[in-house]
């Protein structure tokens, strides 16, 4: 079941068009990659799902029914651009944010305790803003963010600005969400993240979804058809075996090991590749490479941009 | 509503709570009382610095004929030229500066120079010019040979003074125009000051929550609209707090003198009467001092009867009014302008639209404290952008009710227009970085939907 749907969004600012026909389906309890190169036109769906701006054409479904305004009661965002009042005090300006959210202020002074004994920042309910450092100021937006439990959460680059130990406890805080059934969109150019993380993405570019799917599906149908193998034996036999449907693209010798990867043409098939190996050589592993994100994103961008 | 109501609170509470609400609280009755007597003070104050007038007249006819008066000297020399004196007058200790009379002066009356390397006195001219001007009216007047002519003129001088008179439903009573056109510069000033400062504070808190980015945070909870409202009617009830807070110190601050000058009359009058009382019993009457506290203490509760008269409860509630009304016309507009530049330093081209009308009003108003029944006052106080000032300025002189009602009407339907068209341009505005934008951008955004 898809939590949220944008259909045919197309959302323009003047001459310049954000988003031409868009359509996005989040599936519910999935963390969804919101990819795309810079202007792309992120920001602005984004904006549109959380109702901050609304789309030109288009329609929006949220819990299999028409978006509606105090849906974002059920919506938490944490922006790119990350801000708190300055000069006001942690714990108020939090509570002011929750109380904004539709929470009442007992429940919001509750949770608001739980979250920070949780990341053990109890000592900054009464600093202000300005005596914090950006990952500790990131720490109590994050807080802010999903303090009132809500079902379908917006983290745009949720882990710049943090060190590794605080980008891995977010990381694991994101997981958590997700076990505990929110779903959540993940905007972000850490490609690394969005293997580890997300369960579907869009891609887009220029204004349009040029991919899109489900990640594990979207690496498959992205291989380049590259195996690793690793094997014992004389290299001049391996490659003599290695007729005209496969092509060797790199070998060498680490530590006593021969090291391969062989591109399977079209006509051929790693079997095929395997049976011829292994009269002659003694193949210690046969790995097939998958694509990473990033190549696939470079990849799929490029040759969008090649098409306009 | 109730998001409305949060966002008031704390536009509300984190401004009172400053340091400088509680400093302008204490302090802005005093600041406004030294700024409101301090220049007519120096107007009327004596120059206490002594100034001596060196004087070469060529025509002869002035010697020793303009008068002099305890802190202003004239001394006659001769033989030597303006322009030699002029190098002697630069470093002169004793004299601040050198009147040049020609000898054509009663045929070309502004052949008369003053010299000065720092201006001494902006009375000086003047009274150099009155005097002259007597002297050679006298002069003519002479040449006419006509017979006793000084018993002529001692018996043509008459000295006017016009007593102005109001005519009101009450009958009679001594005009209190001074005190009227205090009242009513001091509230259109006050309408202009508040209108600009507030105004600015709310343009100000705008670009903050732009430029920190917070913004967006908050209208992923509430509409950008109620976020404007909220940020303009939170300072307007700071500003109505503080008028409130001024209004009870003042008046605390006048039973407290009202009473100090009382008290004080009153122990006079007890010296007076047991001085009296010794007059009564038979030695040397004394009692000039009494009588001189008593005219003083009359003369103080004359003032205070003064005000008896004039509708304060009138004027404060409509002072009120017009400040809100130009508050919510102006600070939405404020709003927009905060809206869409990055920093305070990009406001200017934006601020320029806004600070004209207002400039605009308040020189209406100077204008309008002479004449207010004039059209320009009229008309400029129907104009809601300069309502608030010029109107403000004519209420204590007394205006017909229905024009009052009337700039009232123009001003709410203007002050609902204006905040409709600030939360197009808000809304817009705060989302967008890095971006000049132009006046024709602005309109177009007036035409997007939602």
């Amino acid at each position: 079941m898809n939590i949220f749907e944008a259909r045919n969004i197309v959302k323009a600012y003047g001459d310049f068009i954000a988003l031409n026909d868009v359509s996005v389906n989040i599936p519910e309890g999935c963390i969804y990659g919101l990819l795309g190169p810079n202007g792309a036109g992120k920001t602005t769906l984004i904006r549109i799902m959380n109702q901050i701006l609304a789309p030109d054409q288009g329609e929006l479904i949220f819990q299999n029914r028409n978006l509606r305004p105090d849906d974002v009661y059920k919506m938490g965002y944490l922006p790119e651009e990350r801000g708190l009042y300055k000069k006001m005090k942690i714990g108020e300006q939090a509570l002011y944010l929750a109380q904004l959210k539709g929470m009442s202020k007992h429940d919001a002074l509750v949770k608001l305790k739980y979250w920070f004994e949780r990341f053990e920042i109890q000592s900054w309910w009464n600093k202000k803003v300005e005596e914090l450092s950006k990952g500790m100021a990131q720490k109590v937006q994050f807080i802010v963010t999903i303090l009132h439990d809500p079902k379908f959460l917006i983290f745009d680059e949720p882990f710049s600005g943090f060190d590794p130990i605080n980008a891995t406890l977010m990381r694991d805080e994101i997981i958590n969400l997700k076990a505990n059934g929110a779903t959540i969109i993940l905007s972000t150019h850490n490609m690394a993240s969005v293997e580890e993380l997300c369960d579907n993405i869009s891609l887009i570019n220029k204004s349009k979804v040029v991919l899109q799917g489900e990640v594990s599906e979207i690496r498959n149908q992205n291989k380049p058809d590259i195996f690793e193998i690793t094997f014992a034996g004389n290299p001049q036999t391996f490659q003599q075996q290695l007729n005209s449907k496969f092509e060797l693209l790199e070998q060498k010798e680490i530590k006593g090991l021969h090291y391969a990867r062989v591109k399977i043409l079209h006509t051929s098939s790693d079997n095929e590749l395997l049976s011829l190996l292994l009269p002659h050589v003694h193949v210690t592993s046969f790995n097939e490479v998958l694509p990473s994100m990033n190549d696939i994103f470079i990849k799929v961008v490029e040759s969008s941009n090649l098409n306009n | 509503m109730n998001k409305i109501f949060l966002i008031i609170k704390r536009e509300y509470l984190t401004r009172i709570r400053k340091k400088s609400f509680l400093i302008m609280s204490l302090l802005g009755p005093l600041i406004f009382a030294t700024f409101s007597i301090l220049p007519a003070w120096l107007m009327t104050r004596e120059s206490e610095e002594m100034i001596k007038v060196a004087v070469i007249d060529s025509s002869g006819e002035f010697i020793n004929k303009i008068p002099e008066t305890k802190t202003l000297k004239f001394e006659y020399i001769s033989g030597i030229s303006v322009n030699s004196f002029k190098k002697v007058l630069k470093n002169s200790q004793e004299f601040n500066a050198l009147l040049f009379i020609s000898p054509s002066i009663t045929y070309a009356p502004s052949h008369v120079w003053l010299y000065y390397y720092n201006q001494p006195n902006l009375n000086l001219s003047s009274h150099i010019s009155n005097a002259l001007k007597k002297e050679i009216e006298a002069k003519k007047l002479q040449t006419f040979n006509i017979e006793n002519l000084d018993k002529i003129m001692e018996s043509v001088k008459t000295d006017v003074a016009v007593q102005s008179v109001k005519i009101s439903e009450k009958g009679e009573k001594a005009s209190k125009t001074e005190i009227l056109m205090i009242i009513s510069y001091a509230a259109g000033f006050l309408i202009y000051m508040f209108i600009f400062m507030f105004g600015a504070q709310v343009m100000r808190s705008v670009i903050e929550e732009k430029t920190s980015r917070i913004v967006e945070i908050i209208i992923s909870s509430v509409k950008p609209f109620q976020l404007m409202i909220g940020k303009v009617f939170g300072v307007m009830l700071v500003v109505l707090t503080q008028i409130s807070i001024w209004i009870v110190m003042t008046m605390a601050l006048s039973t407290v003198a009202q009473n100090f000058i009382s008290h004080k009359s009153n122990s006079t009058k007890i010296e007076a009467t047991s001085q009296n009382i010794m007059t009564q019993s038979g030695t040397i009457a004394a009692p000039q001092n009494p009588a001189m506290n008593q005219g003083n203490t009359e003369a103080i509760s004359e003032i205070f009867s003064y005000f008896d008269d004039i509708p304060v409860v009138q004027i404060v509630s409509w002072f009120i009014f017009f400040f809100i009304g130009g508050y919510l016309l102006y600070g939405s507009l404020f709003a927009a302008i905060g809206s869409v530049v990055d920093t305070d330093t990009d406001t200017q081209q934006f601020m320029l639209p806004i600070t004209i009308p207002l400039m605009l009003g308040l020189f209406v108003m100077f204008y309008t404290l002479n004449n207010y029944n004039s059209p320009v006052a009229f008309w400029f106080s129907m104009i809601p952008l300069t309502s608030p000032i010029v109107m403000m300025a004519r209420i204590p002189f007394g205006v017909p009710a229905w024009q009052i009602w009337l700039s009232a009407f123009i001003l709410i339907a203007s002050f609902i227009g204006a905040i409709w068209m600030a939360g197009k341009i808000y809304r817009t505005g705060i989302l967008l970085y890095g971006k000049k934008v132009s006046y024709k951008e602005i309109f177009k955004w007036l035409t997007y939907k939602n």
